[in-house]
Formats: C-alpha cells, sequence, structure tokens
C-alpha cells in the first residue's frame, strides 16, 4: 500500500502519466476501484481553477527571532516560504522534479557544460518600480561569491565569472563542467534583487506579494503585487504566515481554524488528521535523508568489512516505524532518493541481517573496536532516537556500539565534520550530482565522511560534465552503486514531507524538495472560498 | 525608614551589577558562537571567518564586557548579531507583550487568590477549604504546558470559546488582545494561584491563634469579621512576598506557555537569542529578568515594611 501510495504521488505531481500509473498500480496487485479513485483524484485536482482572493493563513515552523530578509540567510522553512513569495529566482524547480523558467526565460548550455547564457526576461518590474535587467541579475548572482556568508556559497564556489553580455543576456562561467548548473540556481537563497540592493529591512523584490510586515520569528505578512507579471500565480490577495515552532501548538492552530495550513504535521498525528474530512495531509517522498556518518580513512572505520557490518546492522523499517510512523522509505546507503530520475532502481535494497553483520564483522578481524556514536538531536529530531535504535539492533548482532550525547548547542560547530562516527542530515538537493558532490566530492568542505575513491572522483567529473542524457545516467547509477558498497555513510531513511491544510485550500501540491511546494506554496496555493 | 529603603536599594543595585557578570560570563562560556549557529550546516570556514570579524567576536572578553555595562547603563544594548536590529527595538515589543500577559494573569490571580485563601482560613477544615486546597494543589502539580493543552483541547478545540493561537500584533486592539490572550493567562492563573492562596490561609491562621484573636472572638465578632478585619492585616507581610515571587515567575518563567500558545513575549525571544547565540539580545533579557526579580522583591520588602507598624513608626 504504501507503495501503491508513492506512486499515486508521482501522478499526482506530473512525473508518471496516468498511463505509466495505472500499470504500475495494477502491477502491484490494486484493486480496481482504488486506482480508480486515484486516478480520479488526480484528475480532480487538475481540473481545478484556481480562485483569486482571500488571505492565506500559514502556520509555519522553522522561524526565528533571528531570522533577515537577506536571502542568503535562509536556513528554514519560514524564511524560504516568505522568499519565494516576494522574489523571483532565476529558475524554478517544480514538482514534476525538473527546472522550469522563472526569471531566466531560457538557457543555453555550450558543450563542457563549463558556460552558460541565460537570456533574462523582459518586462519583470521590481516593487520599486524598477525594470529588471541583467545588471540586476550579475549583481544577484555575486551575492554568493567570494567574501560573502550566503548559504549558497558552496555550490557558488565552482562560478569563476559572471557577466553581462547584453541588457538581457547573461553569461556564467564555471570553473568545471556542471550540465546540472540550473538547477545549482533554483537553491532558495538565489534570489533576484535590484543591483546594488542591501537595506533588508525593506525588501524589493519582483515576487508575487510585497511585504507588509516582518516581525522575525513572530509574523510575517505580504499583500498580492498587483503588477505580478507571472500568469496564473499568486492567487491570494494576502499571505500571513505565522511562526509556530511548536508541533503541537501548530496542529492545534489548523484544527480550530485559525490558520489555513502548517507544514511539518507530526508523523504521529497523521492518521488523526487523516480521519478529520475537514482536513488533508500533503505528503511529499522527498530527498530529505538522515546519516549515521563514518569517516571512511580513521580506523577502524577504514575497515571495509565494519561499515558494511555496521550497514547491516541497522534495522532500517525499525526506525521508520518509530521515528516517523511509517511515512518514510529506507534508504541505500547512498543520497539519491527514489523521486530523483537518476536513482539506481537495479541496486539491491539493503535490508537488517544480523547473521550478516556478524560474518563481516568477523571477517574485519576487528575484536570490540571503539564504535562512539556521537548523537545530538541538533542533527534532527529523532537523531537520539535512531542512535539508540541502531545500538539496540546492532548489540544483536554483538556489535557494540556506544552513543554519546552531544549537546545540541554547538554540534554543527564542534562535532560534525569533526568526529569519525557521527549522526547528521542531509536536506535533499535538485540535482543527483549536486547531491553527490555536495557530501562526496573528493574536495568538498562538507565531505563529512572523508569519502574518496578514484573511480568515484572520476566518474563524478564526466557525469557532471556530460550533456547527453543516455551517457551520464550509467554515470550516476555507478556513483550509487559505490557508494553503497564502499560508502562510510549509512542513509536509514528519507523522510516524507508531511503539510496539512483544511480543504479550502487548492493548489497545494506535494514536492519532494522541501515543505510547503518547496516554499512556493503563497504563489500556488488559493482559497476556495 | 528612609534609610532603610536607601540601603535596600543599594543592596538590590549591587545584586544587579553581580548578576551583570554572571550573565555576561554564563554567554562567554556557551559552546559554539553566533557565525557556527547561524549558519548551521552550510558553514565554510570562509563564511565562518568572515561573520565572526563583522561581529567583533575576535575581541578579548573583559574589554567587551566593560564596554557593554557602559553602554547598557544609558540603555544602550547594541544591536542584535543576527538580525542587525537595535537591541532595545528588539526587545521593547516583546517585553511589553510579557508584562501585558504577567499583569493580565496578576489581577486575576491576586484578588482570586487571597480571597479563596480567607475563605479557606474562615471555613478551615470544611468540605469548602479542602476541596479548594485539592483543586489548587492539583493545578499546581500539573505541568503548566500540559495544563496549557488541555484548556486548549477543551475550551478550543471541542467548545471553540477562545483561539489557540495567542498571536497579537502591537497593533491587536485591546479588547481582541485580552480574548487572544484569555487561555494562556488562565493557565498562567492555574498555576500560581495555589502558591499563593495557601500562603494567605496558613498566615492568616497562624495568626488565628494569638491571644488578641481570642479577645476578638470574646467580644462577639463574627469569624469574617475577625479573619478580615483582625488577622488579615497582621498576616500580609509573607503573603506579599510570595506574591511578588510569583509576580516574578509570570514575568520571567512563562517561556512554556508562551511556545504552547505562541506568544510573542520575551521569554520566546531569549531562547530562541541562546540556540543562536545571539548574545546582545540574551545578556539584555538576562539583565531584564534579573532587574525584574531585584525590583519586585524590593517593592516586596518595602510594602512589608509599610504593613507592618512597628516598622512604620519606629521608636
Amino acid at each position: 500500500m504504501v507503495e501503491l501510495d508513492y506512486w499515486h504521488q508521482q501522478h499526482a505531481q506530473g512525473r508518471i502519466g496516468r498511463r505509466e500509473f495505472l500499470g504500475r498500480a495494477a502491477a502491484l496487485g490494486a484493486g480496481a476501484a482504488v486506482i480508480g479513485r486515484m486516478v480520479a483524484d488526480v484528475e480532480a485536482r487538475a481540473a481545478e481553477t484556481p480562485r483569486s482572493g482571500g488571505t492565506l493563513r500559514l502556520g509555519l515552523a522553522g522561524g526565528s527571532t533571528t531570522d533577515s530578509l537577506d536571502p542568503g540567510t535562509y536556513t528554514d522553512s519560514v524564511m524560504i516560504d516568505a522568499g519565494h513569495a516576494l522574489f523571483n529566482g532565476l529558475v524554478e524547480w517544480r514538482a514534476d522534479g525538473k527546472p522550469h523558467p522563472e526569471i531566466a526565460e531560457s538557457w543555453e548550455v555550450k558543450p563542457g557544460a563549463a558556460e552558460w547564457i541565460f537570456n533574462i526576461r523582459k518586462g519583470v518590474t521590481f516593487s520599486n518600480g524598477k525594470t529588471l535587467d541583467a545588471d540586476d541579475v550579475v549583481y544577484s548572482l555575486n551575492m554568493h561569491r567570494g567574501k560573502t556568508k550566503s548559504g549558497a556559497a558552496g555550490p557558488f564556489k565552482a562560478v569563476s565569472d559572471v557577466k553581462k553580455l547584453s541588457p538581457n543576456q547573461v553569461q556564467v562561467t564555471l570553473a568545471s563542467g556542471d550540465a546540472d548548473f540550473a538547477y545549482v540556481l533554483t537553491d532558495y537563497h538565489v534570489l533576484m534583487v535590484p543591483d546594488g540592493f542591501a537595506d533588508w529591512s525593506k525588501p524589493v523584490g519582483s515576487g508575487g506579494y510585497i511585504l507588509e510586515k516582518f516581525d522575525p520569528g513572530v509574523r510575517i505578512t505580504a499583500k498580492r503585487n498587483p503588477n505580478y507579471w507571472k500568469q496564473g500565480r499568486a492567487h491570494v490577495d494576502a499571505v500571513d504566515i505565522t511562526v509556530i515552532n511548536d508541533s503541537s501548538a501548530r496542529l492545534n492552530a489548523l484544527m480550530t481554524g485559525q490558520v489555513d495550513a502548517i507544514n511539518r504535521v507530526d508523523p504521529k498525528f497523521v492518521r488523526t488528521v487523516q480521519k478529520n474530512p475537514k482536513f488533508e495531509i500533503v505528503r511529499a517522498p522527498g530527498g530529505w535523508h538522515a546519516v549515521i556518518s563514518m569517516m571512511h580513512d580513521r580506523p577502524p572505520f577504514d575497515n571495509h568489512e565494519l561499515r558494511l557490518a555496521l550497514k547491516y546492522g541497522i534495522d532500517r523499517e525499525q526506525v521508520i516505524r518509530a521515528l516517523f510512523s511509517g511515512l518514510a522509505t529506507a534508504g541505500n546507503d547512498h543520497p539519491i532518493p527514489k523521486t530523483d530520475p537518476y536513482w539506481n532502481s537495479e541496486l539491491p535494497q539493503i535490508r537488517y541481517d544480523a547473521d550478516k553483520a556478524k560474518f563481516h564483522m568477523k571477517k574485519s578481524g576487528l575484536t570490540n573496536p571503539p564504535l562512539v556514536l556521537q548523537c545530538s538531536d541538533a542533527a534532527f529530531s529523532g537523531a537520539v532516537q535512531m542512535a539508540e535504535l541502531f545500538q539496540q539492533s546492532a548489540g544483536k548482532a554483538g556489535i557494540r556500539v556506544q552513543i554519546k550525547k552531544e549537546p545540541a548547542d554547538g554540534f554543527w560547530d564542534n562535532v560534525w565534520l569533526k568526529g569519525p562516527f557521527v549522526t547528521s542530515y542531509w536536506g535533499g538537493r535538485a540535482a543527483a550530482t549536486q547531491m553527490l558532490a555536495v557530501a562526496y566530492g573528493p574536495d568538498a568542505p562538507w565531505n563529512e565522511s572523508h569519502f574518496k575513491n578514484p573511480r568515484f572522483t572520476e566518474l563524478l567529473a564526466a557525469a557532471r560534465a556530460e550533456t547527453d542524457e543516455a551517457k551520464r545516467k550509467p554515470m550516476i547509477w555507478e556513483m550509487q552503486a559505490i557508494l553503497h558498497d564502499d560508502g562510510a555513510t549509512i542513509v536509514p531513511v528519507f523522510r516524507d514531507w508531511l503539510d496539512g491544510h483544511n480543504k479550502n485550500v487548492g493548489g497545494h501540491t506535494p514536492h519532494g524538495g522541501f515543505d510547503m511546494d518547496n516554499g512556493y506554496i503563497a504563489e500556488n496555493a488559493w482559497l476556495k472560498s | 525608614m528612609l534609610r532603610l529603603i536607601a540601603q535596600r536599594l543599594g543592596l538590590g543595585l549591587l545584586t544587579l551589577l553581580a548578576a551583570s557578570v554572571l550573565i555576561f560570563a554564563g554567554t562567554e562560556i556557551l559552546p559554539g558562537d553566533l557565525a557556527s549557529a547561524v549558519l548551521q550546516n552550510t558553514a565554510t570556514p570562509e563564511s565562518l571567518a568572515e561573520m565572526r570579524k563583522e561581529l567583533g567576536l575576535d575581541r578579548p572578553a573583559a574589554v567587551r564586557y566593560v564596554e557593554w555595562l557602559g553602554n547598557a547603563a544609558v540603555g544602550d544594548f547594541g544591536r542584535s548579531l543576527a538580525s542587525h536590529r537595535d537591541v532595545v527595538e528588539e526587545i521593547a515589543p516583546r517585553l511589553r507583550n510579557t508584562l501585558f500577559l504577567a499583569s493580565y494573569a496578576a489581577l486575576v490571580a491576586v484578588p482570586l487568590a487571597v480571597a479563596l485563601g480567607l475563605m479557606a482560613a474562615i471555613w478551615q477544615g470544611g468540605v469548602y477549604d479542602r476541596a479548594v486546597n485539592f483543586v489548587t494543589l492539583l493545578t499546581i502539580s500539573v505541568p503548566e504546558y500540559l495544563v496549557g493543552y488541555i484548556l486548549i483541547k477543551y475550551l478550543s478545540v471541542h467548545l471553540g470559546w477562545f483561539p489557540s493561537l495567542a498571536n497579537v500584533t502591537p497593533d491587536t486592539p485591546l479588547v481582541q488582545r485580552i480574548g487572544l490572550t484569555f487561555l494562556p493567562m488562565l493557565t498562567l492563573v492555574l498555576v500560581v494561584v495555589a502558591h499563593m492562596m495557601r500562603m494567605t490561609r496558613a498566615s492568616v491562621l497562624q495568626i488565628m491563634a494569638s491571644p488578641y484573636i481570642e479577645m476578638a472572638f470574646l467580644k462577639g465578632l463574627p469569624k469574617w469579621r475577625v479573619v478580615v478585619r483582625h488577622a488579615f492585616p497582621n498576616a500580609l507581610a509573607p503573603i506579599i512576598n510570595v506574591i511578588a515571587l510569583d509576580l516574578a515567575y509570570l514575568i520571567v518563567g512563562v517561556v512554556i506557555v508562551e511556545a504552547v500558545f505562541v506568544y510573542p513575549g520575551l521569554g520566546q525571544l531569549m531562547v530562541d537569542a541562546v540556540s543562536k547565540h545571539d548574545v546582545p539580545v540574551v545578556q539584555a533579557c538576562g539583565l531584564i529578568f534579573a532587574g525584574a526579580f531585584i525590583l519586585l522583591n524590593l517593592i516586596a520588602d518595602m510594602a512589608a515594611i509599610l504593613s507592618n507598624p512597628r516598622l512604620r513608626h519606629p521608636r
């Protein structure tokens, strides 16, 4: 049934057609009535016409008093959703998993994928009346380059030059080829502002809404931009975001009708919400994954057999049940989710197997190696519980894992990238190569597992520069296989994004990238009455 | 008596100074720093170094303490390291919210607790006394977030009388504000009322054992009159002290209630600031909380002095 739900979601997001959905569902042995209902559901949604007007009230987790409107500083839902309401990106990553034109009307990539030319849309104006042109785009891209504290500084390191070719054309040159660079530009930090703009307390953007009030960590209100250039987007008159970090308070606010939609519904309460005919859960399997990372070059983790023993020693299904009430997918020790078009479907799924774990442990030649797992809920809520489950399941295979709970404060500074055996997480990336490069690239600053494998390095560079789809796919598949076998990272689960809304909300699409339609909720959703 | 008050004030200031040292030292020894807390796992060594330099985190602690104290004395708490806004500007609306909720809860809780306590003293040992003791003990023993959730479940989800979100803004009109904050107020009242009520009852009953009370009864006065007119004024000092402590709690200890009802108060601001290492904001909040505690205790001391004729008219 989980599998069927999954294909239903894929169908709803437009990733697979109706014909393919029918085939997949039938192959799973689903009854005709169930399939028919699911198809009707998707078609009914597609047939809905957006309605204009009203105030969309969102109750969102992931806001803090320290939030700023500067796109380079965004880290979590509240600012990501507000950012997409107030500004536009160059390229938009839609629920179908593909990059679509936004401020860039079209783009062209030169062979080798190191030179990109973006044609800038004409007739877009900022909220201060200025017309958007190539200078603004160059400035907005340069905000993430050189000496900057932008969260997009990492992926932008590859950019060696940004230059204006004409008032409506910008060329981006990369140090080495990246056929997926358009995906890099869908990063939520990369938003367009006027040339020279820096006063973030009074933001000027070209987005569907104009800021009214910004009270960091409390509330953000914006009203519709009457001159918005996009047709058929930004339907409501006003957006009202209330920051609700407490999970029960968020659900209460939805159930008592004080907000229309919320993000991050606690998996334990998903069934309760679904039972109530007034509400709906929007479930999107995505790229967010939990990680237990070992250091590939540090003893005892440099021992291949030990790594295999630990990979067989974690009960992924148990973690999914205990932490996510079943609303997650088992990981296969590489970072590419099932929703990604480049997901390797032939790789056997690794499962908990105490005998195999014992076998590999014995083969490793190590007796009681020190296995101290440093964990903290700072990594993600539930990381400590996951570590405890791992300890139990590994213990049944005779592998002794010790748990060291680290203070949440300073976890990213003092433990992550420093300890040889830690819990962590990764938000998904739009492109498979991007995900592989950022966490496993040989020179990536965030290569937490110190992963180095010559074949992988070679494939990564080749796949990034390769624009021919037929040649790229086997390379990306092989990289997943290498991580699966030789990698030092255990990827137990990919979590689903779980949003909730009352049924008065339309156009709230599941998106594998991030919660609330990858932050585009204000632009895509509408109120039915 | 003036000398006594001046002495108390001086001691209060000294305590505040000691608190400022503790607050500053406390924020210094936190592991990690603002730069890493803000950037989380999107940090690169370059962006970390850039941010630390921009924030002045590379200077010695003693220099920063003296500078901070000097500025704080004239009401300048600097700028928030994370949002770059003036700390006073950031704190002011939150402090107003906190004081509003505290006063709202106090206005209900104090008269209620004193009245309940006096009645319990009058009908000591009776059914009413036992019932009120049991109920208030129950509400104080249940954790406050649970009290909050129970109130939300019944008064908000089932009955729909009051909203579960207390998301007030600075321009929310007073009447609406009273409605929005009703549930958090009720939660706080339930938490503090037992303490004050029991103290009122106990101190009144203690006085009731004195010979002059017996005299009053022998004069033929009714019990309620003896309690309210004769015993209560002499039992005031300990009651005032407990009220002051509870008022201080209403200002500094309500962060959980704020989180449950999404109320933008000072506690939530401070927790956010601590987790992001926004030191100027943490320090300013800490100083305000310390100040509130010291001030309320000072007022309680003075009120106790005023309520005691022996101290009011020293020989």
